[in-house]
């Protein structure tokens, strides 16, 4: 028996609802990130033009805080220029 | 250091011509990306974690040696400087996500989640909704936990509570299973997909769920 809290039932609910089958795994999301960023960092609209990749960031963490520390690297070593 | 484009760095970083130049081109292309990474890990790990310099070195070191083993994977979609940095992030997060959950185990992890028999979900003592809504919340959080037990397999729900509701790294949940990142991310992913097929099934539409508890 696994014990839920209401909490945790809208986190795992909401992660259900919006679980689609053409989801990216992390190695998948990996191999794309790099050109997402550049495309954050260029300004244009990268979630649009890769919405797979945005919602792998949007339930993966792990991937989300490499995605964020990706982008934060490359503005600092832009500013450094 | 000076700017050079992807073109560039493949080749001063693949095997060096055997001349004087050669060498002497993929010397400094080492050193130089070498410090390129030492330096975006330093803002990498910013705020996130507090890592000391050697360390930083010891990861970039491992970064630049996966970096040279998988230069026939590099595309050529982004800057190799993208490239390159993406893969140093990943050697020294995976490490530092290694080291901050290495004292934990999946047991203690899961364990506040067994049913014990005598739970009383705190939404049930909390005397703001009305008893109707208690009651509707009730239902609802005993269906959802019916599903769950129904549907998933021990394994699933371990990761599941591992991941999502205790915020492990998946690598890491990985390793205590015998099991790879991908692995399991596609296991749960199947979690995911079986509790929403069977919610569909029983008619339970999950926004009403959502909206039980709003």
């Amino acid at each position: 028996m696994m014990k839920l809290e209401p909490a945790m039932l809208k986190k795992m609910v909401h992660a259900v609802i919006t679980t689609r089958p053409d989801e990216l795994t992390c190695d998948e999301c990996f191999g794309e990130i790099d050109r997402f960023v550049e495309m954050e960092l260029a300004g244009k609209n990268a979630a649009e033009a890769m919405p797979l990749v945005e919602d792998h960031l949007q339930r993966c963490h792990d991937c989300h805080e490499e995605f964020e520390a990706l982008l934060a690297v490359l503005k600092a070593l832009h500013a450094e220029e | 250091m000076p700017k050079r484009t992807n073109q560039e760095w493949l080749a001063e970083l693949k095997s060096p011509e055997h001349n004087q130049a050669g060498l002497s081109a993929h010397n400094q292309a080492l050193v130089d990306l070498r410090a390129l990474l030492v330096r975006g890990l330093g803002y990498a790990v910013a705020n996130r974690y507090h890592v000391p310099e050697a360390d930083l070195e010891d990861f970039a070191q491992e970064a630049l040696l996966k970096i040279l083993d998988g230069l026939d994977t590099f595309r050529g979609e982004s800057l190799f400087t993208t490239w390159a940095n993406k893969i140093a992030i990943n050697v020294a997060f995976s490490e530092l996500r290694r080291l901050r959950w290495k004292d934990v185990s999946l047991q203690d992890l899961v364990a506040p989640y067994e049913d014990s028999g005598d739970f009383t979900p705190e939404v049930l003592t909390d005397s703001s909704p009305s008893p109707e809504q208690r009651m509707n919340q009730r239902m609802m959080i005993e269906k959802v936990q019916e599903i769950i037990n129904e549907e998933l397999t021990d394994r699933q729900r371990t990761a599941m509570i591992a991941v999502m509701m205790e915020g492990m790294p998946i690598r890491e949940v990985a390793r205590r299973m015998g099991s790879n990142r991908n692995a399991l991310y596609k296991l749960l992913h199947d979690a995911r997909s079986h509790l929403k097929a069977r919610m569909q099934l029983e008619g339970i539409s999950p926004q009403k769920v959502l909206a039980a508890f709003e």
